[in-house]
């Protein structure tokens, strides 16, 4: 049988991989900054998607893409590509794209056959 | 009664005796007792009162899963309530209370809930909520009020110290048991560092109270030899006295030391917080026993079967005279043969099983103690201590047999492995039908960033309960996790144990199984929280399915024990109700920590001047010794104004504010943030950035900019001076350095990125003076150097240049209405250039103000502040700051948040200026109200006051105010209740925000 637990809330302590110093960093070295690869929308664009730019986040059980900086570090921003289920951490990788790299998208295909893919 | 027994107690000290107190009586216990083993020598059973219903309560168990005996510890700012009695050592001195009665223990009127707890249902609270409100008030809430809580909140400060480790380990071990030993030894020898933890003070957890023989040897015997040749490992390092408190992401885990509460005299700190990263964990946390669930088994003298056991054999106490053994399993023979070795008298054994064949079995009848099978408690007669039980057959409804007199009662429900560290983060459960428990499921174990798991249970918290069981399965938990963190563990057999085969258990969550309402309206669950099978089952019936939502209405396992023994008890009357397996109903969640841990280690360190990091500016050491009257800002400290020998604060300011207009102020801008922005595409980067233009600024010149969020609202403001073609410097508020600098790195690193531009935080680099004044020019002339004429340097420029001796840049802005020269000077220089400012001003009549005074000045001229007239909620259109919103630009950031309906909705609060009728000052935060009423019958609101001050100059309390309509509505009056709800509101008239010097003749000159 399955149970399904909510993760523990309160201390969060994940270890991300900086890419850009290469230093396994604490939560607590880290700035968290929400949903990565969104588009910015702005002068022109039609009330809903603006709205969905600065609002409508998602918030998926399973595989996600993130934005962290290293902020008591390097100062620099970086992406991560993670499972809020199981924790795992998929890569970390420059923020300078619009889309997660193929290999990134290789190794949570790996892990996740049925994984949709990135859009 | 409960008494010393003459011999026995493996862990007493019989030659040193420890004189305490309980509730004001000396008592005397030995070196080695627990506070309850102590008070159970001098016969002191009744140790608490319940939650709810006051109902007396003795001490149930014998470790951390004690429910009733929490005791106010200590005395003044050492004080701790709470805690429990099973785990507090007894010290020289120790000083105890119990808690939850008035008067007195012995005799409490809060039990008159007790006699209407028939009005005390479950959802009790909830259902309150609901009856009419002047009931709730008057009647409930008072009640409520005065008996919420459990113990009494210390009142001194702290003096005791608190301290965090922290430290990285290959495998750390939770539980200092048989089970943790072993996997020490065996991850060790691999070589890997290992951290070995255990929340008592004694190593080898119940293995010796069980009499396990393990390789030949006793069960004390192995323990000794197995500490020693893991004290003869370097890379093992064993910590007692240390909680596994919880298990977090990818290897993390916090342990709480208790370093001196069981010995005050030693000093140091009292407790320690371990922050471990451990690339693998074994919990090691072995099992709780289970109380059963007949009527009365809360009466003091009801204790679990080991606990009982616990008292004879590791302290020498024995619980009463008289002890009745009631059981679904084997295991409690183990006491009933305990008891009647130790000379003392077991009635019988209750074994709700329809027959007890095994060797226990076989054993209890050879010394002679009657075991009855297929039989219930159906009650237990007594008040404040057991006198007797009535036995009925567990298959009917409780009919009495039997009367049996006896003093004690030891139960066992079976054993349930303690799962909460492996479940903290994400280790999930299988039901074990055999053994009626939930055990961790190791093929769903908690992951980490490899998605690996990283928790290895070992021992009974896995699930096996014989000691042979135990040991191979800690063996192979050793190794398994030395290999998984990267080293090779050594093949060798681990050791032998030999068990007496046991019958199997069977589960009994109700006894008798058919018991009527009556009875199990007094079967407790929860004896903390005082939830009864009738509770859990009155929720099941009100439509309370899920676990969680039961927990909550009925409060089971909510209390300080979280549960500990009541938890699978009520699952499982849970799913009887709703008649569904227990795996399908499923657990309520584990959170840590899995005990309490105290405040004073959570905070370690950071208390008092350690608390944060204080940011000075060069001037702070001047600032201090001149009257400073500080005020947090950000984590600066900046002087709120500096008073002079016998000068109130209100007097100081005003004093500073008409010294600075009529003839010279000081003020330490260093705290501003200074920016650096520079490459060849700065300007358009900044154009993006601030509302207004910034790429066409002459170099030379300032301007003041906006910044907004995406979301249209007013995030930052300050003024900008381009230093040459690409660089530009820019000045934030105080609290915005930090981050804008990071706001500013976010959007060229993640949106921009192919946009060359440099940032630079060069906000410590520079000390900042504001030489504000009618004088200001001429202070400065006097020094000499650069030309500061207002030919030369006209408002909103800037220069660089020589103020007498010193290098400065000067910006000809002003944030007072005032003749004003900011001048940064780099940082070392700051105190000096300050004492010659200070010095030379002084025939001018320089006084140095604070930031109130910079408030009053700013607030005269309509200034807006960040965070005053701003709240996250503001635009600059409701501030009237439209001019500094480029037309001219296609974008900048809010500009198209600022395009939606609601931001250009008329109706929008706009900016005012607010002068009172009477000249009193409005209270800060006050709301204007309007005619009418609205929907809820509340008086109208049409705005509200952003920032308030006395005027020294206008000699009037003066105001500004966001204000439904206010531009339109000018001459207006306006009334603004009191806050303290005085009937008498203070009126205010709307006017122009800028109050003082409306052309602008004192800054042109």
């Amino acid at each position: 049988m399955q149970f399904i637990y909510p993760r523990s809330g309160g201390h969060d302590m994940l270890i991300l991989n900086c890419p850009y110093c290469g230093i396994d960093a604490d939560e607590t070295d880290l700035h968290s900054g929400g949903q990565a690869h969104l588009k910015r929308e702005t002068i022109g664009s039609q009330d809903t998607d603006f709205e969905n730019y600065l609002f409508n986040r998602d918030n998926p059980m399973g595989v996600h893409f993130e934005r962290w900086r290293h902020a008591n570090g390097c100062g620099k921003w970086f992406l991560a590509a993670r499972d809020t289920t199981t924790l795992e951490v998929f890569a970390t990788y420059p923020a300078q794209t619009l889309k997660p790299p193929q290999a990134v998208v290789n190794a949570i295909k790996k892990k996740h056959p049925d994984w949709k893919g990135w859009p | 009664m409960s008494t010393r027994l003459p011999t026995a107690g493996r862990l007493i000290d019989r030659t040193t005796p420890i004189e305490f107190t309980f509730n004001g009586k000396g008592l005397r216990g030995f070196k080695g007792d627990t506070l309850a083993s102590a008070l159970l020598a001098n016969n002191q059973m009744l140790m608490g009162r319940s939650f709810k219903y006051h109902r007396p309560r003795g001490v149930v168990a014998s470790g951390a899963e004690e429910p009733n005996a929490l005791m106010g510890i200590g005395q003044a700012g050492r004080f701790e309530p709470n805690q429990r009695a099973t785990t507090t050592e007894l010290f020289q001195g120790l000083s105890a209370e119990s808690q939850n009665h008035w008067p007195s223990l012995n005799f409490d009127v809060g039990v008159i809930n007790n006699y209407v707890s028939r009005l005390l249902p479950a959802g009790f609270y909830y259902k309150t909520f609901m009856a009419p409100r002047a009931a709730w008030k008057h009647l409930f809430e008072p009640i409520v009020r005065h008996s919420a809580g459990l113990g009494k909140a210390p009142r001194d400060r702290d003096p005791d110290k608190y301290e965090h480790f922290h430290i990285h380990t290959d495998v750390l071990i939770i539980g200092g048991g048989i089970a943790g030993l072993q996997s020490a030894l065996a991850a060790g020898t691999s070589g890997a560092q290992v951290l070995l933890i255990e929340q008592t003070p004694h190593w080898g957890g119940r293995a010796p109270v069980d009499g396990a023989k393990i390789d030949g040897f006793s069960a004390d015997e192995w323990i000794i030899n197995t500490i020693q040749q893991i004290e003869n490992m370097e890379n093992i390092r064993m910590v007692p006295r240390c909680m596994g408190a919880g298990v977090y992401d990818h290897g993390y885990a916090l342990a709480y030391e208790r370093l001196t509460d069981h010995a005050p005299e030693l000093g140091g700190p009292r407790h320690r917080l371990w922050r471990i990263r451990a690339k693998q964990i074994i919990t090691a946390t072995g099992a709780i026993e289970r109380p059963l669930s007949f009527a009365g088994n809360d009466i003091p003298g009801v204790m679990l079967a080991s606990a009982v056991r616990d008292y004879a054999v590791n302290f020498g106490v024995s619980c009463g005279d008289r002890t009745v053994v009631v059981t679904n399993n084997d295991d409690a023979y183990l006491t009933a043969i305990a008891m009647k070795n130790a000379g003392l008298n077991v009635p019988v054994i209750i074994d709700a099983r329809p027959q007890a064949t095994g060797p226990l079995g076989v054993q209890a009848r050879d010394l002679g103690i009657r075991v009855e099978t297929g039989k219930a408690i159906a009650r237990v007669l007594g008040g404040k201590r057991v006198t007797a039980i009535e036995i009925a057959d567990q298959a009917g409804q409780g009919a009495t047999l039997e009367t049996i007199p006896c003093d004690v009662v030891a139960m066992s429900g079976g054993w349930s492995p303690v799962v909460h560290l492996w479940s903290h983060c994400g280790g999930k459960l299988t039901w074990d039908e055999a053994n009626a428990h939930f055990r961790p499921d190791p093929d769903r174990p908690p992951t980490g960033a490899d998605g690996e798991g990283f928790v290895i249970t070992a021992g009974i918290a896995s699930g096996v309960l014989t000691t042979a069981e135990v040991l191979s399965d800690a063996d192979a938990a050793g190794k398994a996790a030395a290999k998984a963190a990267g080293f090779s563990p050594k093949r060798s057999a681990g050791p032998k144990a030999k068990d007496v085969l046991s019958q199997p258990m069977a589960p009994v969550w109700i006894m008798p199984q058919g018991a009527s309402v009556k009875k199990r309206m007094k079967m407790w669950l929860d004896f903390q929280n005082d939830v009864k099978v009738s509770d859990v089952q009155l929720a099941a019936r009100e439509g309370y399915e899920s676990v969680e939502h039961t927990k909550r209405y009925t409060t089971i396992g909510m209390a300080t024990d979280q549960g500990k023994l009541s938890n699978i008890n009520a699952l499982a009357t849970l799913a009887n109700s709703l008649k569904e397996d227990i795996p399908k109903v499923g657990t309520t969640t584990f959170r840590p920590p899995y005990t309490p841990i105290s405040m004073g280690v959570i905070a370690g360190e950071a208390k008092g001047d350690l608390f944060q990091p204080l940011r000075k500016t060069p001037i702070h050491g001047w600032s201090q010794t001149h009257g400073a009257d500080w005020e947090p800002v950000g984590h600066w400290r900046r002087p709120y104004c500096y008073q002079q020998p016998g000068e109130s604060v209100p007097d100081a300011v005003n004093r500073e504010v008409l010294n600075t207009r009529k003839n010279l102020g000081l003020l330490d801008a260093s705290t501003l943030g200074k920016i650096i922005v520079k490459g060849p595409d700065a300007g358009k980067f900044l154009d993006m950035l601030y509302t207004n233009m910034m790429s066409n600024l002459a170099p030379g010149k300032c301007r003041y900019g906006l910044m907004c969020s995406e979301n249209g609202f007013l995030i930052d403001d300050g003024v900008v001076a381009r230093l040459d073609d690409d660089t530009w410097l820019c000045h934030t508020t105080t609290g915005g350095a930090e981050r804008i600098h990071g706001h500013m790195e976010d959007w060229l690193q993640c949106e921009w990125w192919d946009w060359q531009v440099y940032t630079a935080n060069v906000t410590e680099q520079f000390a900042q003076i504001a030489v504000v004044g009618p004088n200001a020019r001429k202070l400065l002339e006097k020094l000499g150097g650069m030309d500061l004429s207002a030919d030369s340097l006209p408002f909103m420029h800037w220069a660089d240049g020589k103020i007498g001796s010193f290098d400065a840049r000067v910006f000809r802005i002003s944030f007072s209405g005032e003749l004003s020269f900011e001048i940064a000077v780099p940082a070392g220089q700051g105190q000096a250039f300050w004492d010659t400012l200070h010095d030379a001003g002084q025939e001018f009549g320089l006084m140095p103000y604070g930031t109130e005074c910079l408030h009053v000045l700013r607030a005269e001229k309509g200034f807006i502040m960040i965070g005053d007239e701003t709240d996250g909620t503001v635009i600059p259109q409701d501030l009237g700051l439209n001019w500094a919103l480029s037309k001219k630009k296609t974008d900048y950031m809010g500009k198209r948040a600022q395009q939606r309906p609601h931001m250009q909705d008329p109706g929008r609060w706009q900016l005012v200026g607010l002068k009172t009728t009477d000249g009193s000052v409005i209270p800060d935060g006050a709301y204007g109200v309007g005619n009418g009423k609205n929907a809820n019958g509340q008086v109208n609101v049409i705005g509200r006051v952003t920032s308030t001050y006395y005027s020294p100059t206008l000699d009037c309390g003066i105001a500004m105010g966001l204000i439904e309509h206010g531009p339109d509505r000018m001459g207006e009056t306006i009334d603004f209740p009191a806050l303290d709800g005085a009937v008498t509101p203070v009126r205010a008239k709307i006017v122009d925000p800028v109050f003082f010097d409306k052309t602008g003749e004192k800054q042109n000159v």
